[in-house]
């Protein structure tokens, strides 16, 4: 028997420029860089040196507290710079993409008798463990712990996200090879999140299939775990993006590696938003060159807008985002009179804005930039946070408890349970403007190195 | 606005560190916000945000405010020449009680805005907004013959001991215009205890002088039912005229500026509830803890006029509709979880009936009642917080079995 879970709290925040199911084609820039910092909570080693030939799938570094979790690259081609800051600190290791795209080997036969151990190790080694990440902490799984329960979510409710009936869809036997994978590196249940009425997924085997039905964050795996099987001090529950399981799936069905990856080019300022097929660490600027639109400053996000990466001219895509969004900065806007203003244009969830009104007449084309919209201050209003945390955590008050750094308070109010995206959209709704997202972050990794 | 714009930047340098009026920093900044939006981008964390700010906010509750202010002005000047036994226009009336009411709330926002600028300057942070309300509360809950001098001592203590010494807006434990209200209580009991204080008799900037009429009685419906001989208080007008419930819904009654008019107050309460501002829930409450404590008293208590002060009418009289829905509903001072605000309205109406009937000394139990809560609400989070916790650790347990 399949469930439904109906969630009531959360908000999708109506914005122009959503992808259109076409796919615009490959693109792959001439220079492709790793950077360390993408992936959260890893200490780099780098094994290769400037000149180096590499391959798709060769490895680039590795993290120091588990040796044998490989970061690969993933192209063929050859190093040419190891970029270093403060402290020798490696910032990215940039690789001259030679258009070839040849494979290392993989060692990779069958894959009906592989034991759990030997996945991994082929996991670690040919660079696809990064995909696999751990609640708690949202950071990359740890190999030697044994989860009670894998989670996937597809489909993604963020604002302008991707449709993975469409990404993932066209794929779904890989999909389907990548859950058979999983499913043997846990002792509990592959659990698939679907949106109610899906079909795409829906018959897929070896998992347990819940669908959701609500506003954002439905989709996010964080609030299906809560419901489903919530993570409790001491437990262990590994998440993996869908498009990665069918990465994982390809590596298992045809033994090459093969990073390539579907992007949505998504958000207001892009002229013809759609799919485009690139790799992670593809240069951002040349990726959407003459795809945004001219004149205005423009911020590039790796992501969505809630919970994306800003990225700078010149930057690489971080190889967790399904999305590129472009909205405007807005440092050049000066709006006289703000808190007295009607602002027709604006979104708000209060009703301090017309908004609720004109959505109802069916406006979508609200105004959005980088803007805070306000000064920080201390919390004043009670209960905004709720109503977009379909969770059964107080944010409010885990919130306080990271701010004060009180891990036993984080504790018993479900910090093992969040990642920083659960909170993307308190902070949007935030009267007071504070930067939940980071304060989680930080609060996380501290939670971390006090308890492991 | 370009020329305007281009004016702010061009003297901005001249405030920043190590400018010329640096010491007015935190001064220029207030007055930039208040003119354009902040043009800060995020740093980091969700790259668009809601238009909401806290300005936004508290001027949605001073608008909120309006219809009450204007009422208490108008009110003012009509109970000033009822006492006089002249008639005269409605404008005259309410001109009476503009000139009468625009001192107190000057005195009240150059003191207390004064204070909350210096905060800013020496803490270095902006300018936070909470007293743009507080200021705009303290006018409307305090008799119109208060002195000029008592409301310019009593918000400053308010605003000090009450909220910077805690950290300034979102910080403060009690509401800061109750307890400028509860000072002056205290600090000037004799003065603002009696009957006199509640009526405009003497002239505002020489306008509307004259004698009390023979009939002339300054006391408030509360007052009247806490000195009541009998059961059945009969309650009067101030001049003797019998009024009952409507004259308590409308607010043509003496009381604090801007208390009496449950009408006007009702506008503020939709403006608070339409824009989500305020928690309906805490309002609710508020009001049905009132009725219920009032309807058991009714029922079960003795036989005295308070006691047997019938619901309906504890409801429309004194400061308990004002107190319900502008600083009952007050988000710093109020619990802050869903379950936890049904308990704490609840408890504050039940509360201010229960001062009203068996405190011999206060015929008015609404502010302490709030301020009381205010101790209470922490608590009554905690527990409900503490029941989340404690689900929490028994669905650990149930998955390890």
């Amino acid at each position: 028997m399949t469930k439904l879970i109906k969630l009531k709290r959360g908000l999708d925040i109506p914005i122009i420029g959503k992808a259109k199911e076409t796919n615009g084609g490959v693109f792959v820039s001439k220079q492709i860089a790793l950077i360390p910092d993408h992936y959260h909570g890893i200490t780099p080693k780098v094994v290769v040196k400037e000149g180096d030939e590499v391959k798709i799938g060769s490895p680039v570094f590795y993290n120091k507290a588990i040796e044998t979790m490989n970061f690969v690259s993933p192209v063929s081609g050859k190093i040419i710079a190891v970029n270093r800051g403060e402290r020798r600190k490696v910032l990215s290791i940039i690789i001259e993409n030679d258009e070839k795209y040849n494979p290392a080997k993989t060692e990779i036969t069958s894959t009906e008798k592989l034991s759990a151990e030997e996945i991994k190790s082929l996991l670690l080694k040919n660079g696809y463990w990064p995909f696999i990440k751990q609640r708690p902490y949202d950071v990359i799984a740890n190999p030697l712990q044994n989860p009670k329960s894998i989670f996937i979510s597809t489909f993604d409710s963020a604002p302008l996200a991707p449709n993975y009936d469409f990404v993932v869809g066209q794929d779904i036997k890989n999909f389907q090879a990548g859950i058979d994978v999983l499913s043997k590196l846990t002792s509990g249940k592959v659990n698939l999140g679907l949106k109610n009425g899906n079909t795409v997924f829906a018959g897929t085997k070896n998992a347990e299939v819940t669908f959701f039905e609500g506003p954002h964050p439905a989709g996010n795996v964080g609030v299906q775990i809560n419901h489903v099987d919530p993570v409790n001090k001491g437990e262990v529950v590994w998440t993996v993006n869908a498009q990665d399981v069918v990465a994982i799936g390809k590596l298992f069905t045809t033994g090459t590696p093969d990073f390539k990856k579907t992007v949505a080019l998504t958000g207001p300022e892009v002229t013809d938003p759609q799919y485009i097929t690139t790799v992670p660490g593809t240069n951002v600027t040349e990726l959407l060159a003459g795809k945004v639109t001219k004149g205005a400053h423009l911020r590039y996000i790796c992501g969505n807008v809630l919970s994306g990466l800003q990225v700078n001219e010149g930057d690489f895509i971080e190889p967790y985002s399904p999305q590129i969004s472009v909205i405007k900065e807005g440092d050049d806007v000066h709006e006289l009179f703000g808190w007295g203003m009607p602002r027709f244009n604006k979104f708000s969830v209060s009703n301090t804005y017309f908004t609720g009104i004109l959505k109802f007449f069916g406006k979508k084309d609200f105004d959005y930039d980088a803007r805070l919209m306000g000064g920080k201050r201390a919390i004043i209003m009670s209960g905004e946070y709720d109503k977009v945390f379909p969770m059964d955590v107080l944010p409010e008050f885990l919130i306080k408890a990271m701010i004060a750094g009180n891990i036993d308070k984080m504790e018993v109010l479900g910090a093992y349970e969040v990642a920083p995206e659960d909170f993307a959209l308190c902070e949007f709704v935030c009267t007071s403007k504070l930067p939940i997202q980071s304060i989680t972050r930080q609060a996380l990794d501290n939670l971390r190195k006090e308890v492991e | 606005m370009n020329a305007l714009r281009k004016f702010v930047d061009k003297i901005k340098p001249n405030f920043e560190e190590g400018g010329k009026f640096e010491k007015l920093r935190s001064v220029f900044d207030g007055f930039e916000t208040f003119l354009f939006v902040p043009n800060t981008t995020s740093k980091q964390g969700t790259h668009i945000h809601d238009a909401i700010d806290s300005k936004r906010t508290m001027i949605v509750v001073v608008i909120a405010l309006i219809p009450a202010l204007l009422f208490g002005m108008f009110n003012t000047g009509y109970q000033h020449y009822l006492a006089l036994g002249q008639d005269v226009t409605l404008w005259d009336q309410f001109w009476f009680g503009f000139l009468a009411v625009l001192p107190i709330l000057v005195v009240s926002y150059v003191v207390g805005l004064g204070i909350e600028f210096i905060v800013a300057q020496i803490k270095g942070h902006e300018i936070q907004e909470g007293f743009l309300v507080t200021g705009f509360l303290i006018p409307l809950i305090v008799p119109v013959d208060t002195p000029l001098w008592m409301i310019a001592v009593a918000t400053a203590f308010a605003v000090i001991f009450a909220k910077e010494v805690f950290g300034g807006t979102g910080m403060n434990i009690f509401n800061v215009a109750l307890i400028t209200r509860a000072f002056l209580f205290f600090a000037y009991p004799t003065y603002m205890s009696g009957d006199t204080v509640w009526v405009r008799t003497g002239t505002t900037f020489g306008l509307g002088g004259g004698n009390v009429v023979d009939s002339y009685t300054g006391a408030t419906v509360l007052g009247q039912i806490s000195t009541s001989p009998t059961a059945q208080a009969h309650l009067t007008g101030i001049t003797g005229n019998q009024i009952g419930f409507w004259d308590g819904f409308i607010g043509l009654i003496p009381g604090s500026i801007g208390e009496t008019s449950v009408i006007a107050i009702l506008i503020g309460a939709a403006i608070l509830l339409i824009t989500r501002v305020a928690s309906w829930k805490t309002m609710l409450s508020v009001f049905a803890g009132g009725a219920i404590m009032a309807l058991i008293f009714n029922l079960f208590g003795p036989d005295t006029a308070k006691a047997q002060f019938p619901w309906y009418n504890h409801l429309v009289f004194g400061g308990f509709a004002f107190g319900a829905v502008f600083m009952a509903t007050d988000p710093v001072t109020s619990a802050r979880t869903e379950t936890g605000k049904w308990i704490y309205g609840f408890l504050i109406g039940a509360m201010a009936i229960i001062i009203r009937v068996l405190n011999p000394g206060y015929a008015e139990g609404m502010m302490l009642a709030i301020l009381l809560m205010n101790i209470f609400a922490p608590l009554i989070d905690y527990y409900v917080v503490d029941a989340n916790i404690k689900r929490r650790l028994k669905r650990a347990v149930n998955s390890n079995k």
